[in-house]
């Protein structure tokens, strides 16, 4: 439980330190900035792999988790770059 | 055992490096100098945070290499293949993977034995927010790729709504449900019951929700998705998970508002209750003719204009508009016209949506300006052309109390000199409020397809 109470800790100043980071964005950055943080929350991918393979339905369920999550992240990093390497200054 | 908590230290180590590096990354994201190398350190910490989970592994190689191989594989060639107009729905749909991913991996620890009460929690707190952003999301894929057009209304939709506000007694009942089941032989099937109505409550989430509204639904949708990702941290004592998850779950909130703000709503208001439809009493006194211009007229007016603002809308990402536009753009600028596009922050069908196809077009990101920039100085604009945008230019919106639209922060375009206003035909906008702008003295219509009116135009300059 102790553990529990630590890690929300950490949840409620990761919050914070993003609503500090990012409340104030140019409008041009809102669509590679969701997009960027959509890849980011491909994150699972991590959790997916943590997943324990004690039956074949876990097995199931972790290679589904692991499949979207890395479509997920490749497909998100993919997009915001080639977004960004479109905004240019003339 | 002593090498396993090596491992553990060492693993934990990385993560908190990896936190540290989405942190500066997504701070780097939101400058326009750094945007690009934010988005290759947030992908190393993703890399360092994948590869450093894989020293511990208790799935089989084979379904990681397959599962991660194929994933790339789809990703990839998704995100390469995808025309720049075609962004919104494609962020909504990665989106919605990230969420089933989050769902799948809180019914995989339901699956284990001996969870603790808090545990139980978590797992139908990150079921619930990871099926409704996935099923919530594929909705808004549909919807913003056009192939899906049921709206606010339909019969289907309501029986979609009342499964979503049955869904939430349902996670109420089981949240409890460990304490209930002392007392009832426990209902095995429960469980599976619960995962599909959180996929159907997602549907009710999304479906009623309108088009010009889709800014703040991928928005939220997006900050939902951090959420789960933050609940499966915390639900399998994942550190990274937890900072990651927490990031994007902020970020996607302060999109929201700020959507929500610029369209004067709040997030309640966009999400459960939609546009007033009083709207017809108020807008039908102000009307009068409408005065049509042909493209020839509207060239010689531009060609002796000495500002102007484009101001475009959902329309010109329609008619696929923004390459014309730029070319336009340039011509005008050759003949001694100082150009500018005026953005509103919702004007399309997400967050800066405007801003990538004009960029996407090659326009200068500097000739971009807000509302607040172009506002003021309106009355030295020659020539204001709205191209396929209707309520973000609604005088209503600061003129006229009783509209629905009124208090919206809008571009003053009426306040310009002349007014071309491109447009398909007299409908009115997404929001259903009739625009006075349109029959303003100082407005001209050209109507028609914004590409083939501007094309013309273009023409025009060139001979």
């Amino acid at each position: 439980m102790e553990m529990y109470v630590l890690l929300g800790f950490v949840l409620l100043l990761s919050i914070f330190l993003g609503l500090e980071l990012i409340s104030k964005v140019p409008s041009t950055l809102h669509t590679p900035l969701m997009s960027g943080a959509n890849a980011i929350s491909g994150i699972a991918l991590v959790g997916a792999l943590m997943l324990s393979s004690a039956s074949q339905m876990q097995d199931v369920l972790a290679f589904g988790a692991i499949l979207f999550a890395s479509i997920n992240v490749f497909g998100g990093y993919l997009v915001t770059n080639r977004m960004l390497s479109m905004f240019k200054k003339k | 055992m002593e090498n396993l908590a090596n491992i553990q230290v060492i693993q934990n180590i990385v993560y908190i490096v990896s936190s540290v590096m989405f942190i500066l990354g997504i701070k780097m994201l939101g400058k326009e100098a750094t945007a690009v190398k934010g988005n290759y350190l947030s992908a190393l910490a993703m890399f360092s945070a994948v590869g450093i989970t894989c020293l511990s592994l208790e799935i089989d190689i084979k379904i990681i290499l397959a599962g991660i191989l194929l994933g790339a594989l789809i990703g990839s060639l998704i995100a390469i293949k995808v025309k720049m107009t075609a962004i919104p729905e494609m962020v909504a749909l990665f989106n919605g993977f990230g969420g089933l991913a989050t769902f799948l991996i809180a019914w995989s620890q339901f699956n284990e034995p001996s969870n603790s009460m808090f545990q139980h929690v978590l797992i139908m707190l990150t079921i619930y927010i990871g099926g409704i952003t996935f099923s919530g999301s594929l909705i808004a894929y549909g919807k913003l790729s056009e192939k899906l057009k049921l709206g606010k209304g339909s019969m289907i939709t309501n029986i979609f709504i009342s499964f979503f506000y049955l869904s939430m007694p349902a996670l109420i009942y089981v949240i409890a449900e460990p304490s209930i089941s002392q007392f009832i032989p426990q209902v095995p099937s429960y469980f599976l019951i619960f995962l599909a109505l959180t996929l159907v409550a997602g549907i009710g989430f999304v479906m009623p929700i309108g088009g010009g509204d889709m800014p703040v639904v991928i928005s939220l949708l997006n900050s939902l998705s951090g959420i789960a990702a933050a609940f499966a941290g915390l639900l399998l004592l994942n550190n990274v998970l937890i900072v990651a998850g927490s990031l994007v779950g902020a970020s996607g909130l302060i999109l929201t508002i700020i959507m929500a703000k610029a369209m004067n709503r709040t997030i309640t208001n966009i999400l459960f209750v939609g546009y007033a439809s009083s709207s017809q009493s108020a807008s039908s006194e102000e009307q009068g003719e409408v005065k049509p211009i042909t493209s020839d007229d509207a060239y010689l007016i531009l060609e002796n204009a000495s500002s102007v603002l484009v101001v475009p809308g959902y329309g010109m990402a329609v008619a696929q508009a923004q390459h014309v536009v730029r070319e336009m753009g340039e011509l005008l600028e050759e003949n001694g016209t100082e150009v500018k596009y005026g953005i509103h922050p919702v004007a399309g069908r997400m967050p800066g949506h405007m801003n990538v196809l004009l960029a996407e077009a090659n326009v200068s990101y500097d000739l971009l300006a807000e509302p607040d920039d172009v506002n003021p100085s309106m009355d030295t604009i020659d020539v204001a052309i709205v191209i396929g945008a209707n309520d973000v230019v609604n005088p209503s919106a600061t003129e006229e109390e009783g509209s629905p639209i009124y208090g919206m922060p809008i571009i003053e375009v009426h306040n310009a000199k002349t007014v071309f206003v491109l447009k398909r035909s007299m409908s009115s906008g997404f929001a259903g409020v009739q625009n006075p702008l349109f029959f303003r003295d100082n407005t001209r219509m050209l109507f028609g397809d914004a590409k083939e009116s501007i094309g013309q135009i273009v023409a025009e300059f060139k001979d």
